[in-house]
């Protein structure tokens, strides 16, 4: 047993559950009149077993983890090949397998995984400066998996991928100018490339990157969400009186969309109030990040936090029309158990680097 | 240890830090922008997603005979409509829903290009009246094509078999001119034709509206509120139900028309054409091949030959130049010897006795119309000259609308010396007189013009316009308004000296008289009379050279009045290409016997003619069985 309770976030712990139990609410009021009614239910058993998750990944050690990550990284590339060949196909596009009569996304676990992968090759290198070679290498190391998830296709999950290569580059030493020119390349290929694209073509790319959520189009939804949004006004219809919600013409308002449902009967102020949450909750996880007591476990966090801020930061701005419409969910608040449980997993990872940082 | 150095380098976690806070400060923006500065727009398109504003028809006016029995109803059907903001596949969506509904999938393209610029939440007709088949497949697939809507509608519901149709007319939708004219919305329902049309503004009610909450697939989730449709105000005619079908079943399916008028007030009591067309077709979209194969009909169906077909009127123009040569003071004292023709202007003109080789002997005004004589009118024709004629006829009516209250009334033509100049740039000729003398040459009248000018010599030149609107009833009651007075409907007169109508009428009861031309129309008992004509349909010289055929063959007239004393009644009657005045006599006399037979009192005794009654009797079993004595001459 390392660690003691006294030095267990709880502050975080409970800056967390706030946001779940404003996502339950939320997904409640937006399924009630729908035949999703009653989904709000999962989500609460999902959120105990996060916690269990929480709280037992929290006794574990999370060097055993990073030691234990090239075995995890191997595995996970044989579980995206796996599912890529048997995976149960839902929505035209393979990402769940069938485990224990729930269907459990690979590819949420795998960010866990390169995370630990991540933190523990900049563990390693103590150099302070990294060379092109090191570039390539990490590259290499979330390229391969990426690759695999854009062929199920997905590219909404591949691309959170990328925040936790770029945050470990980062911190990991990335010379400046390293730095601004993969910022340029990247800068310049995105915007060139998507400018080349004619008004179908950008829209079959929408619709590839998110074609599960409606077969009504990107365009409708962008406009769905953000009429609920802007309806909503300063403060919100009420609780399950969104009109847009209600009326089902914002969709999958229970998941990606939640966010929208959420302002349109919160308003702004409720809105801000939540985003202000989150905020803190990165905040907190930066705090916490600078307090562990080695590379490994520091790395460790800020992986998450480029994983949680990326997902508020892509998931909202869609909602509010910044963002094009991809497939990912706001961690936390959309229903949904696989991203619950990554999310409980990684805070039990954080939680224990935070108690060990006392203990020698 | 808890003073240990930071794992990470300090600057560019802080780094981190500031590019969230300036993420989540964007995010902040981006509400800021949708919820409290463009808060107004997105919540008016919030409330249009789902609120809809759907149209409740206002049920038309309907419309009654005089005695107030149901002539057109209404009833209530389903429409399907298509709301082309309702789904995103349109397209694809048109081929399933045009086998569902039993549509032409070219032609449903076509109506839903046809509003193309319309508000892609206007709701389009795609079909009317739907089946319950129809209707059915519709709420069954209310998943896959949230775009179908149905409303339910009422519509017309005209009389069988044509009865009374181009009087009534019928209703159709909007057209774009129409629409902006009338302001309407597209889909909207107008009155097309006859009454439906002249009366449009009256039938039509006042459109309600109800909004409607309704979910992202156009499901009616609730009524938000609602205005009640106002309905169009029902009309009375003063159409008489049993003298319409009297006049309807005396013209059966014969190619002419009957018009029956109330010479005291001008009211309309029958007015049927021939042929006919079934109007409650037209209340269903008629397809553009029908519409054209009844457009396109030789016939013209859709003519209605009693205020439309301007016709030579034969020697029913008779009674014009007798009044005119009455008042004239020559036609009393007028005696024509009729050898069965004579010569004007070196010109030999036949009576059409001649072609009976027989001869009219010594005329008088009296026998000039019982016996319908060419040589007296010519001769008096002669003697008036061509604008006294015109001058008299025009101020009689002809030539000139009568202002019946339905569109699209004919002129008809009186010809005279100015006219000529004017429109063939010729001078006149005497010898055209002649011509015009016994209603040939170029003078055209309508069944309607003819009975109201009869009308009008009858009733000593009291002119009254004819009308087929008795009241106007307010809503749906049947009771209306009291009818206008009969004075609203006077038109100028024209002095016609009692002794002269007396002299006229008197004629009128000789010509179903055993000596007269229509001897068949006679009526036992009943103070009936009237004149015939046969209307020559092309001149003897076209006939000469096309030979005789049907459509050639000439165009039989009467002109009927009931009671000759006090008259009550007047019965226009065509029967094209009858060949026989005295044929369309005895039409007329069918529509006056229902006239007496319901109106007993209307009768006043006739003094009995000394043989009427005997030949009469004779004569008036089978009518229309008399041989057709061909004598393409003038009219009798």
């Amino acid at each position: 047993m390392r660690g003691h309770w006294r030095d267990f976030d709880w502050l975080l712990l409970a800056l967390v559950l706030a946001v779940c139990a404003l996502g339950i609410a939320e997904i409640a009021s937006a399924t009630a009149a729908t035949k999703f009614a009653g989904v709000y239910m999962k989500q609460i058993y999902f959120l105990m077993a996060g916690l269990l998750l929480l709280f037992g990944l929290s006794r574990v050690d999370y060097k055993l983890w990073l030691e234990s990550s090239p075995w995890m990284y191997f595995a996970s590339i044989a579980a995206l090949t796996a599912v890529l060949l048997v995976g149960k196909t839902i929505f035209h596009s393979r990402r769940w397998i069938p485990i224990a009569g729930t269907h459990l996304q690979v590819s949420e676990f795998v960010k866990l995984v390169l995370i630990l992968a991540v933190a523990r090759y900049f563990a390693e290198n103590r150099s302070g400066e990294l060379g092109v070679g090191d570039i390539a290498k990490v590259g290499a190391m979330i390229g391969v998996p990426m690759a695999l998830v854009l062929l199920e296709p997905d590219l909404g999950t591949a691309l959170t991928y990328l925040p936790i290569v770029g945050m470990g580059l980062l911190l990991g030493g990335l010379r400046w100018r390293h730095f601004f020119l993969i910022l340029m390349i990247g800068a310049l290929v995105l915007p060139v490339g998507w400018h080349f694209l004619h008004g179908y073509q950008k829209h079959r790319v929408q619709t590839f990157l998110n074609p599960q959520s409606d077969p009504r189009g990107s365009g409708y939804q962008l406009r769905q969400s953000k009429i609920a949004v802007g309806s909503g006004g300063l403060w919100g219809k009420g609780a399950s009186h969104g009109t847009q919600t209600r009326g089902a013409f914002l969709p999958v308002p229970q998941t990606d969309f939640i966010f929208a449902a959420f302002s349109e009967e919160h308003g702004f102020l409720g809105a801000m109030l939540t985003l202000a949450l989150y905020f803190v909750i990165l905040m907190r996880l930066v705090h916490d990040a600078q307090l562990a007591p080695d590379r490994g476990g520091a790395m460790i966090i800020m992986g998450v936090v480029a994983v949680l801020a990326f997902h508020v930061l892509v998931n909202v701005g869609m909602v509010v029309g910044l963002m094009p419409v991809t497939g990912i969910p706001l961690p936390l608040m959309s229903s949904g158990g696989s991203s619950m449980l990554f999310m409980f997993a990684a805070l039990g990872l954080v939680m224990n680097i935070r108690m060990a940082r006392f203990v020698n | 240890m808890a003073e240990r150095d930071s794992q990470l380098p300090v600057l560019r976690v802080t780094l981190v830090q500031y590019v969230l806070l300036a993420c989540f400060l964007v995010l902040g923006y981006g509400f800021w922008r949708l919820q409290i500065l463009s808060y107004d727009e997105y919540a008016t398109e919030a409330d249009h997603n789902r609120i809809r504003t759907e149209p409740i028809p206002a049920p038309r006016g309907r419309i009654f005979d005089r005695e107030g029995r149901v002539i057109v109803d209404n009833y209530p059907s389903f429409n399907a409509y298509l709301v082309r903001d309702q789904t995103r596949t349109l397209d694809s969506d048109l081929a399933p829903i045009a086998q569902g509904l039993h549509l032409d999938l070219d032609d449903l393209r076509d109506r839903i290009a046809h509003f193309g610029d319309a508000p892609t939440y206007q709701l389009i007709l795609i079909k009317d009246d739907i089946t319950p088949q129809d209707l059915e497949f519709i709420e069954a697939h209310r998943d896959q094509f949230p775009e179908l809507e149905t409303l339910t509608v009422s519509r017309r519901l005209y009389p069988k078999s044509g009865f009374a149709a181009h009087l009534l007319g019928y209703v159709g939708e909007a057209g774009p001119r129409e629409i902006q004219q009338l302001h309407l919305r597209p889909g909207s329902i107008v009155g097309k034709a006859g009454l439906e049309q002249f009366y449009n503004s009256t039938l039509t009610g006042q459109d309600g509206e109800r909004r409607v909450m309704v979910d992202s697939r156009g499901r009616n989730v609730g009524e938000l509120d609602a205005t009640p449709p106002r309905a169009g105000q029902s009309i009375r005619l003063t159409i008489d139900n049993d003298l319409q079908i009297a006049a309807e079943a005396a013209l059966g399916d014969r190619p002419g028309a009957i018009v029956a008028l109330d010479p005291r007030t001008g009211e309309v009591l029958a007015m049927v054409s021939r042929p006919t067309f079934d109007p409650n077709q037209f209340t269903l979209r008629i397809s553009p091949e029908q519409f054209k194969a009844l457009n396109d009909d030789p016939e013209h169906p859709f003519l209605n030959k009693v205020i439309q077909a301007q016709l030579a009127p034969g020697s029913v123009f008779k009674l014009v130049m007798a009044a005119t040569g009455l008042e004239a003071g020559i036609a009393q004292v007028q005696h024509t010897f009729c050898p069965g023709g004579t010569t004007f202007y070196g010109r030999y003109y036949k009576c059409w006795i001649s072609a009976r080789h027989q001869q009219h002997g010594m005329v008088d005004i009296h026998k000039a119309i019982v016996q319908s004589c060419d040589v007296f009118f010519y001769t008096l024709g002669n003697v008036l000259g061509i604008e006294r004629i015109s001058k008299f006829a025009k101020a009689l009516g002809l030539g000139a609308r009568t202002g019946i209250d339905l569109p699209h009334e004919a002129t008809g033509l009186m010809p005279s010396e100015a006219w000529k100049l004017q429109h063939e740039h010729q001078r006149w000729y005497p010898g055209e007189t002649i011509s015009v003398a016994i209603g040939q040459g170029a003078t055209t009248v309508t069944p309607l013009q003819l009975a109201h000018t009869v009308a009008g010599i009858v009733m000593g030149g009291q002119f009254y316009r004819p009308h087929v609107l008795l009241s106007v009833a307010a809503g749906e009651a049947e009771a209306g308004a009291p009818p206008a007075d009969a004075a609203a409907f006077r038109q100028p007169t024209v002095l016609v000296q009692p002794a002269n109508v007396g002299i006229i009428t008197d004629a009128m009861r000789g010509v179903v008289g055993p000596e007269g031309t229509a001897a068949s129309a006679h009526l036992d008992n009943l103070d009936f009379g009237g004149k015939t004509g046969t209307a020559q349909t092309i001149s003897n010289q076209g006939l000469a050279e096309l030979g005789k055929r049907h459509e050639f063959v000439d165009n039989a007239w009467f002109v009927g009045v009931y009671p000759l004393r006090n008259p009550q009644l007047v019965v226009c009657a065509l029967y094209e290409h009858g060949a026989e005045g005295y044929f369309a006599g005895r039409l007329a006399a069918q529509v006056v016997e229902a006239y007496a037979m319901k109106h007993p009192d209307s009768n006043v005794p006739v003094k009995a003619h000394p043989n009427a009654a005997s030949v009469a009797r004779s004569t008036i079993g089978s009518p229309l069985a008399r041989p057709v004595v061909d004598h393409p001459g003038s009219g009798q």
